[in-house]
Formats: structure tokens, C-alpha cells, sequence
């Protein structure tokens, strides 16, 4: 019996993470009672931005730790850095948002902190376990976040939904680890893999059965379609700043474990995976775009939106070549930037006890509040794929990656339902520019946390577009202990 | 001689488990009062956990019975007690396209998984814990507990005070 060697340094950024989660749970008790309390957010900030810190370090030194069940190589760090950077907007925009909504107490914020924890874990597990749990403590972190909003009924609704829905899909990846060990006797990736090569054990039914169990419990938290249901529903009712930190971090984690449990753990199945991915890819994005055509709500506009930019990622998923690797990387951090500078927009278009979320509250901002009309229009204009900016070169990387491995039909469906996603898009640009407003929306007051998100998020969504090969390099020597 | 009774015995054993636990789950769901899926789930349970002894866990089955027939079903009972019987008493069991559709899926995944571990066994390697380390079980998983897993198991502390937090937190009215 012996403890296997501990090296904290390597977890640093997950222990910070965690202690100042705890941190916030503990200055919130001894704080005076009926302050704003703005100063719990700044704190939940110092926590990421430390985090940060010790996370660069760590690039490019590719150790492993506990028994090899915790990766410090290149692809958990720049999903780590990406899910940082989520966190970090997330939490700007927050400072502004939830006390506005009457939940900026303590456990928001040591929620969010947690959710991040886990999103880490997903990124750098190697051993199947630590994937679990990671994703556990991400999901129940945001199911509760999700029905924060107790007076609203949506918002009830909202966790609700996901909850149910959420531990129906847990249990389904459940049973395809569980499925997993039973074939192979090894829950570590690296060695199912290695297993697999040396029994010859394609085409067993218990490792097609497994695949396609773990093709549901990703699927579920990344919204691809048929696993989408519960997107539109949870996104409208969910607290705005936790439905953008929904949207872009649980898909960049879901997307990193998906990412490491096939590339490594199932290689020899590719054939197999690419064939149902490639349907569910189609149908991904051209169920989310056209459905988003439809929709009078901004939020749930967006949600349909991030169904399509999932079947997007998975486009890249199918072509399963290196451009197509390190394109998911860089997609995701573009998409963070932009869809959290969208719902920065959203938030700061909302007032206490007035969202103002229909399309049509748009109408005439570019004249009332021209700066923020302008920033929503570079965030729209980057997710529908109009260069220079991040959204443009994440999908041209996407589809070149697909037309590079020789699948030609997949990125034109790919670039038809881009360009179906520039109608809805550009109505609300349309929209904030030529009509005239159907009703004031006045006193709205620019905090300046989210003022700051949005800025950040700007600087991200336009630097990405004009200088995308630096991160592009990065993701690229990432993906090399993966594949 | 004797082993041979050993085994028959065990044969025994786990067919009759099997048979109630199987009958007992199918009278899980079609009691119309809830109190008595509750109790048939006990009954689920207790069977699972000596099955479980049969594979040589028993911790897992002490565990199965404490935190799963104990803890867990005590807390549906109460539950159920809080809420209102009666409509549930009152709903007739009504033929809906839903259930025709999910009674179709649960049979195909019935077969699916039946397939998959009947068609050829499984093929997993034998791992170090065989059934005579597995005798001291309770002490194999503590150990296994606090040295190689102990980054997992140090996760699933963080996962609790998350969960608890939660149910404080949607429960307990704070404006």
C-alpha cells in the first residue's frame, strides 16, 4: 500500500479554482447583511485570473499525475485557458447582472467557480472516472444555477428540465463506461485503446453498444440533435449569464471530453463513428438554423443558434484529420468570445424586472444606443461567418478540414445552412438599424463589469479574425499527444 | 462432492434473486399506489445486494442495502406521504401513444443490451482483483480508496458540498 505521487502543481489550477469557490461561500457568511455585495464576483475573479496564471506554466511540459489518471498535456491546457477565459467573462458579466436580479449571493458565484472545476476535469482527464465526475459536478452545478431565478417560473422550469433530461443522459454514459470496462477490463483511455488494438476486438457488440451510449451522453451536453430538447426551453429560462456560460463552456467541455474519449480511447472505431456523426452533424446544424429563423426571442434565437454551431464542431469531429482538431479548439475559443459578448449584449438591453429579450425590442437601438448596437452587430455578424472576424475563420478552418478529408457533400450542407444562419442574423442588425422602435427602452445604466466583458470580448472576437494564427499554431501543437 | 453442492447452491441462490428482483421491478411500475412501488423497490434492491455477495462484494451490497433500501427509499416514502395520494390513486392506467412508443424502446434497448453481452462474452482482462483479494473487500476498496483513487475520490467530495449547496440554495427562499 502506498500513496501514488502527488504533484500539486500540477492541479495548482484546479485547487485555486476550488479554495476560492470555498473562499466566496465563506466571505458571504461573514458579510453584512443587505449590501450589494459586488465584492464577491471581484473575488470569484482574482480566483480565475490566479488560476490562469498557473495554468501557463504548465504549457508545453505535456506530465502526467495520480497514476496517470490526470493529463497536463497541451490539449487540457488550452481547453483549460479557453474554459478560463469563459469563466472570466462570465463572471464580469455577472458583477453586473446578478444583483440586478436579486442572486448575487455568495453561492452563485462559488457555483459558477465549481462548475469551472469540473469543466477542467473534463479537459484533463485521462482516466474515465475523473471524466465522470468532472462532468457531474460541472452538471449539477449549472442545473441548480439554472433554476436560481426561484420567483420565476421559467427559470424553475428551466433547471427542472435539465435536471431530469440531464441525469437520464448521465445515466446513459454511465452505461457506456460501464460497457467499456466490461470489453476491455481498463478504465484508463490509453489502455482500452491499446487493449482493442491487441485483441482485435472490432465489431464486439458490447464496444459498438458503449459507443453509441457515449455518443448520447456527449451528444446531450454538447445539444446536437436528436439530444437537443431541452436547449431552447433551459436557455430562455435560465439566468442570462448562466445561459451564456451554458452555451459556450459545458459545449467547450463537452466537446473536450467527447474529443478525448474518442481520439484516444476509440480510435480503431472511427469508421464507425464517422458515419453516425456525419448524419447527426447534417442534422445539427440544419435543424438549429432553420428553426432559429422562427423564433421572437432573442434567447432562444441564440440557443437554436448554438444547436447550429454544435453541428459545425462536428463537422470538423467528422473529418477527424489534424486541421479538423485544432479547428474544434479554435472554434470553441472564438465562440466563446462572441456568443458571451451576444448575451453581454442581451444583459446589458435588460433592466431590473424588464429582460427586454423579444427580437423586437431591437428595433431602433442603432440610433438610441449606437455603441452597443454596434458591438451585438459584430458579435451576430462573427456567428453567422463574415470575415474578418473570429467567426469567419473558426468555420473556414471547420470546413476546410472536411473538404481536406474528402468530405465535399458534408461542407457544402455546411456552408448552405451558413448562409441560411446569415437571415436571421442580419434581422436583428436590420432590425436595430432600419425600423423605427416599437416602444421606448430607456434608463438603462452600463455597469462597468460588463462593460468590460464586452470590451474583452470584442478585442477576442476581432483578434481572433485578424490574427488567427497564432492561436491556430497553439491549437496545433495541442492536439499533438491526442491524436 | 461437497463443491459441487457449493455451486448448485449458488446456482440456486441466484436464480431465485434474479426471478424476484426481475418480478419485483415489473410490479415497481404498474402499482397504482406509490406506496407499494416503493416497497417492491425495496425488495429490487435487497435482491441486487445478494447478488452482489454472490460476486464476491460484499461492500457493495452492505452499501446497497444502507444507502439505497435504507436512505434513499425512506426518503421517496416521505416524500410521497407529503404529496397528495389521491390523484394518483385516481389516474386509470390509459393506453397513450407515448407509452406504446416508450415500451417499443425500452424493448429494443432490452435486446440491444442482450445482444451486445449474449452474442460473445465479454472480453475484459482479469484485473488484480481476483476473488481471493476480493475477501478482504471492505479493506481492498478503502485502500484502492485512499491511494490510487485518491484524486477521484477527493472529486467526489467537491461534487457532494456542490449537491449540498444546491439543495440549500433551491430550497431555502433568499431575496
Amino acid at each position: 500500500m502506498k500513496l501514488p505521487d502527488i504533484d500539486l502543481y500540477l492541479i495548482a489550477p484546479e485547487i485555486i479554482i476550488t479554495v476560492f469557490g470555498f473562499l466566496v461561500l465563506l466571505v458571504d457568511v461573514f458579510a453584512p447583511k443587505g449590501e450589494k455585495k459586488g465584492y464577491l464576483g471581484v473575488l470569484s475573479l482574482l480566483g480565475v485570473a490566479i488560476a490562469f496564471f498557473y495554468t501557463l506554466p504548465l504549457v508545453g511540459t505535456g506530465k502526467t499525475g495520480f497514476v496517470e489518471m490526470f493529463a497536463a498535456d497541451g490539449f487540457a491546457i488550452f481547453f483549460k485557458i479557453t474554459i478560463l477565459i469563459i469563466a472570466f467573462l462570465t463572471l464580469l458579466i455577472s458583477i453586473g447582472y446578478a444583483p440586478r436580479e436579486g442572486i448575487g449571493f455568495g453561492e452563485y458565484y462559488a457555483l459558477i467557480l465549481f462548475a469551472t472545476f469540473g469543466m477542467m476535469l473534463m479537459a484533463a482527464g485521462t482516466h474515465l472516472i475523473i471524466i465522470f465526475l468532472g462532468l457531474e459536478t460541472m452538471s449539477i452545478s449549472i442545473y441548480v444555477l439554472a433554476g436560481m431565478l426561484r420567483g420565476d417560473q421559467k427559470s424553475v422550469e428551466s433547471a427542472f428540465k435539465y435536471f431530469l433530461l440531464g441525469a437520464f443522459a448521465t445515466g446513459f454514459l454511465l452505461y457506456g463506461i460501464a460497457f467499456l470496462y466490461g470489453a476491455t477490463g481498463s478504465l484508463y483511455l490509453k489502455n482500452i485503446a491499446s487493449y482493442i488494438g491487441s485483441k482485435n476486438l472490432l465489431n464486439h457488440p458490447m464496444l459498438l453498444m458503449s459507443l453509441a451510449f457515449l455518443t448520447i451522453g456527449f451528444g446531450f451536453k454538447i445539444a446536437s440533435v436528436p439530444f437537443h430538447m431541452w436547449t431552447p426551453d433551459v436557455y430562455e429560462g435560465a439566468p442570462t449569464s448562466v445561459t451564456a456560460f451554458m452555451a459556450t463552456g459545458v459545449k467547450a467541455a463537452g466537446f473536450s471530453a467527447l474529443l478525448r474519449v474518442f481520439f484516444t480511447a476509440l480510435p480503431a472505431f472511427q469508421p464507425d463513428w464517422t458515419s453516425i456523426m456525419w448524419l447527426i452533424a447534417v442534422a445539427t446544424m440544419t435543424f438549429g438554423n432553420i428553426i432559429a429563423i422562427s423564433q421572437n426571442n432573442i434567447k432562444r434565437m441564440l440557443a437554436y443558434s448554438s444547436i447550429a454551431h454544435a453541428g459545425y464542431i462536428l463537422v470538423a469531429f467528422v473529418a477527424g484529420n489534424k486541421l479538423g482538431t485544432s479547428g474544434i479548439l479554435f472554434y470553441l475559443m472564438a465562440y466563446a468570445f462572441m456568443n458571451l459578448g451576444a448575451f453581454t449584449c442581451v444583459i446589458l438591453l435588460g433592466k431590473k424586472g424588464e429582460e427586454n429579450t423579444l427580437i423586437t425590442d431591437y428595433a431602433g437601438l442603432g440610433f438610441k444606443y449606437p455603441l452597443l448596437a454596434a458591438s451585438m452587430t459584430v458579435f451576430l455578424l462573427s456567428m453567422a461567418g463574415i470575415p474578418p472576424l473570429g467567426g469567419f475563420m473558426a468555420k473556414f478552418y471547420v470546413f476546410s478540414a472536411a473538404v481536406e478529408a474528402k468530405f465535399y457533400w458534408l461542407a457544402v450542407l455546411g456552408m448552405i445552412n451558413s448562409a441560411i444562419s446569415v437571415y436571421y442574423y442580419l434581422r436583428v442588425t436590420v432590425l436595430m438599424y432600419f425600423r423605427e422602435p416599437e416602444r421606448e427602452i430607456t434608463g438603462l445604466s452600463f455597469s462597468p463589469a460588463p462593460t468590460l466583458a464586452l470590451i474583452l470580448a470584442l478585442i477576442g472576437t476581432f483578434y481572433l479574425g485578424i490574427f488567427p494564427s497564432n492561436v491556430l499554431s497553439f491549437a496545433q501543437k495541442s492536439i499533438a499527444g491526442l491524436m | 462432492m461437497a463443491e459441487n453442492f457449493g455451486i448448485l447452491f449458488q446456482w440456486l441462490i441466484f436464480l431465485g434473486m434474479a426471478f424476484v428482483s426481475i418480478v419485483a421491478s415489473l410490479l415497481v411500475i404498474t402499482r397504482k399506489n406509490p406506496i407499494h412501488s416503493a416497497l417492491f423497490m425495496v425488495l429490487t434492491l435487497l435482491c441486487v445486494a445478494v447478488l452482489y455477495i454472490l460476486l464476491y462484494s460484499p461492500f457493495i451490497a452492505i452499501i446497497q442495502v444502507v444507502v439505497y433500501a435504507g436512505a434513499i427509499v425512506m426518503l421517496i416514502v416521505f416524500i410521497i406521504m407529503l404529496l397528495d395520494l389521491e390523484v394518483e390513486l385516481r389516474s386509470k392506467m390509459k393506453v397513450v401513444y407515448s407509452k406504446i412508443v416508450g415500451v417499443f424502446l425500452a424493448l429494443l434497448f432490452l435486446f440491444g443490451l442482450l445482444y451486445s453481452v449474449v452474442a460473445k462474452p465479454p472480453t475484459g482482462e482479469i484485473g488484480s482483483l481476483t476473488p481471493d483479494r476480493m475477501a478482504n473487500n471492505v479493506k481492498t476498496v478503502g485502500e484502492s480508496l485512499f491511494t490510487d483513487y485518491v484524486f477521484p475520490f477527493e472529486i467526489s467530495a467537491i461534487l457532494l458540498t456542490v449537491a449540498i449547496i444546491g439543495a440549500v440554495i433551491l430550497s431555502k427562499k433568499r431575496t
